[in-house]
């Protein structure tokens, strides 16, 4: 009978423990719901599908999460297929807005999105991700070194064997470097960080940067003529340099790590890398003619001798419609994409996924640019 | 009883109905599976062999583009197997003949245990671990052998080598043909070995009589299998090899050949158009190439097996 009692007793209490667990969470869930009403104006629903470069799809991380967290009824999914296949995918009305490492190629402008209202209406696109490339190396006991395009150039070609060779010492006087091979480490798959790396050694090394007697320009998968040895994607080729010593290779500069990088020459300074460098080449670099006003697609200024431009970055463009044929999806893109341009979105970003913020100038445009989205 | 003499129908029960229906099933199901893949790899495939197709400059034609990639599927897969199979023969024999029973078990464990490891974990295995690990290996045979073409050439400075790849790739396989042989070795009929025994014959001896004739056709279908898993391995070899598209005989340089299936995974995520059709071209050929080698073991065993002993 005792025993009944007690159980009795225990019973009792749990209900009351687990009704005052329930009351409670009814409250906290009240308080947020106003909270956020009053924050802001219109709430916003829905779900906005994005989708291309891998570059930068930490920064997308970044911001799908802290536009969340500000507009919890709207998911943003952002697929890092790589900007040829986002491109596609946003010219086949399967998404809403795309990633791109490279612009609107001319003919890209000229055929018709199903989701842009008219289909052949205006796109907007702008760069939201600027990266250093850094060009990183595994010697012992030197952390940096200073060389010219050229030089680069030569070593990932093949031309340049030594870490002893003339064209690098001459640059970094008072340097003890050793009588080691060099190993030049590159991705051994397809990606945007080589086609700017390319990109950058065609135009500012034009002579040496050479492949059967022609510039070999850019390029998105690395030739087997260059030799060197291939990492896959850029977890492997840091896996790579960091195996072997007297390995040189070229990634995303948030992952450099311990390794030794290279001081890039630009005119006549050797600039290192960093942020605001790398930020500069946007506005040293021409908007391309002949394009819709609201493309702002760059030709990138590689060969600027203009003092602390970092030229070897990475920049990825934000492409969308300027006026979607669904005004639920218009309100939704311009809400994430302001998001992504406001000081506080690029400095979330940054601190992240380690990119470089861009300039107040650039932010102020691609601003001006959404504002017309509808 | 009128019916005397007369056939007695057999019985037929539901259990045994059921049965029969689910084994044909099953069996079949794997004959659409595999033409469904078939199919689908030639109909994806198909853009790439129109001799008007536009690779965008990555590849000139089809035939020329997949060349060095069988080339290092094949080499890279041979290299596995004249490591493996070896040591393969050694660990069952060790397994059925040598070791005691407890101890054998044990082991017959940690073989199963190395077969559940995911290829991922064998890759960053190799380029982490074993490829710095080799590394001082590599540049002796160099200085010392270089005059054998095999060794010849400047070493990669981080040991991520088609040689490399060739001792992952064993590694991998090993567990999977070590278990077949030993089940093949522990099936050797007693009486051939007690008589060869009885002969005379020390252990070693017995072993070259009685057990390796028998297990002859066992070892071959095990490197069978073992080729087929070491020819479509993909994340390992992605890691841990420094490729190129090129024909390379070379163990120890940084310009490997490639393998398909790396060569897929490497280049599938940013293709489009023609050339991912010439991506899937290739994993068709992969197919076929896996499909002629299982049909030249079938064949093998089928011969073997009249003279084996084993009937």
């Amino acid at each position: 009978m005792r025993k009944i009692t007690q159980i009795a007793a225990l019973a009792g209490v749990s209900a009351l423990v687990l009704s005052g667990c329930a009351a409670n969470e009814a409250a906290v869930e009240e308080t947020t719901s106003a909270a956020t009403e009053t924050s802001t104006a219109v709430v916003l629903e829905g779900t906005l599908d994005g989708s291309g470069a891998s570059s930068m799809a930490s920064g997308q991380e970044a911001w799908v999460a802290g536009f969340q967290e500000l507009n919890p009824g709207v998911t943003v999914n952002y697929n890092p297929t790589g900007s040829g296949t986002g491109r596609d995918q946003f010219e086949e009305g399967l998404t809403f807005f795309t990633g791109s490492d490279s612009s609107f190629k001319d003919e890209e402008l000229a055929t018709p999105h199903p989701n842009c209202s008219p289909a052949d209406g205006d796109v907007f696109e702008f760069p939201i991700w600027i990266s250093p490339i850094a060009v990183m190396f595994n010697l012992e006991g030197i952390d940096t070194l200073n060389m010219s395009p050229d030089t680069v150039a030569g070593i990932f070609t093949g031309k340049i064997t030594k870490w002893n060779d003339a064209a690098i010492a001459a640059d970094n006087a008072g340097v003890a470097l050793p009588d080691l091979a060099i190993t030049a480490v590159h991705r051994s798959d397809e990606s945007g960080t080589t086609g700017n790396f390319t990109d950058w050694l065609s135009k500012a090394a034009p002579n040496t940067w050479v492949l059967n007697g022609e510039n070999a320009g850019d390029l998105e998968a690395w030739p087997a003529e260059f030799g060197g040895e291939g990492g896959n994607a850029t977890s492997g080729v840091i896996a790579a340099i960091a195996a072997g010593n007297g390995t040189i290779g070229y990634a995303d500069a948030s992952r450099v790590g311990d390794f030794g990088t290279v001081a890039i020459g630009v005119g006549s300074e050797f600039v290192a890398y960093s942020s605001e460098a790398a930020a500069k080449i946007v506005d040293v670099s021409p908007i391309k003619e002949g394009r819709p006003a609201t493309t702002l697609a760059y030709d990138l200024d590689r060969d600027t001798t203009e003092s602390g431009v970092y030229p070897v970055v990475l920049i990825s463009y934000l492409q969308g419609c300027m006026d979607y044929a669904d005004d639920a999806k218009a309100e939704l893109v311009k809400a994430y994409a302001s998001y992504m341009l406001s000081a506080e979105g690029q400095e979330w970003a940054s601190q992240n996924a380690g990119n470089a913020p861009i300039s107040e100038d650039l932010r102020q445009k691609a601003l001006a640019i959404i504002d017309q989205v509808k | 009883m009128t019916t005397l003499g007369g056939q007695v129908k057999p019985k037929v029960r539901l259990g045994d109905l059921v049965f029969s229906r689910a084994a044909s099933v099953a069996g079949i199901g794997i004959l659409i599976t595999l033409a469904a893949v078939a199919v689908f790899l030639f109909i994806q495939a198909l853009p790439a062999l129109n001799p008007e197709a536009d690779f965008s400059g990555k590849a000139e034609n089809p035939i020329s583009y997949v060349t060095p990639y069988v080339f290092g599927t094949l080499y890279g897969s041979i290299i596995a197997l004249a490591i493996a199979t070896p040591l393969a023969i050694g660990i069952a024999l060790y397994i059925s003949h040598y070791a005691n029973r407890r101890f054998s078990q044990i082991l017959g464990y940690i073989m199963d245990l190395l077969a559940a490891i995911p290829s991922v974990v064998y890759g960053l295995w190799g380029i982490m671990v074993l490829a710095p690990f080799l590394n001082p290996t590599y540049l002796w045979l160099n200085e010392n052998l270089g005059w054998i073409p095999l060794f010849a050439g400047q070493v990669s400075a981080t040991g991520r080598t088609m040689l490399t790849v060739g001792i992952v790739l064993a590694i991998m396989v090993l567990p999977i043909m070590a278990a077949l042989i030993r089940e093949v070795f522990l099936q050797t009929p007693r009486l051939h070995e007690e008589a060869a025994l009885a002969l005379g014959a020390t252990r070693w001896e017995m072993i070259k009589m009685a057990v390796l004739p028998f297990g002859r056709p066992g070892i071959i279908s095990s490197m069978m299998l073992g080729l087929g898993r070491a020819l479509g391995e993909t994340m390992a070899v992605a890691l841990v090899l420094s490729p190129a598209s090129i024909i390379n005989f070379a163990l120890l340089t940084s310009q490997n050949s490639n393998t398909i299936a790396a060569n897929i995974a490497l280049h599938f995520p940013e293709s489009g158009g023609d050339y991912r059709s010439l991506l899937i071209a290739s994993g068709l050929m992969l197919f076929l190439i896996t499909m002629l080698i299982n049909m030249l073991a079938r064949y093998i065993i089928s011969r073997r097996a009249e003279f084996s002993g084993a009937n």
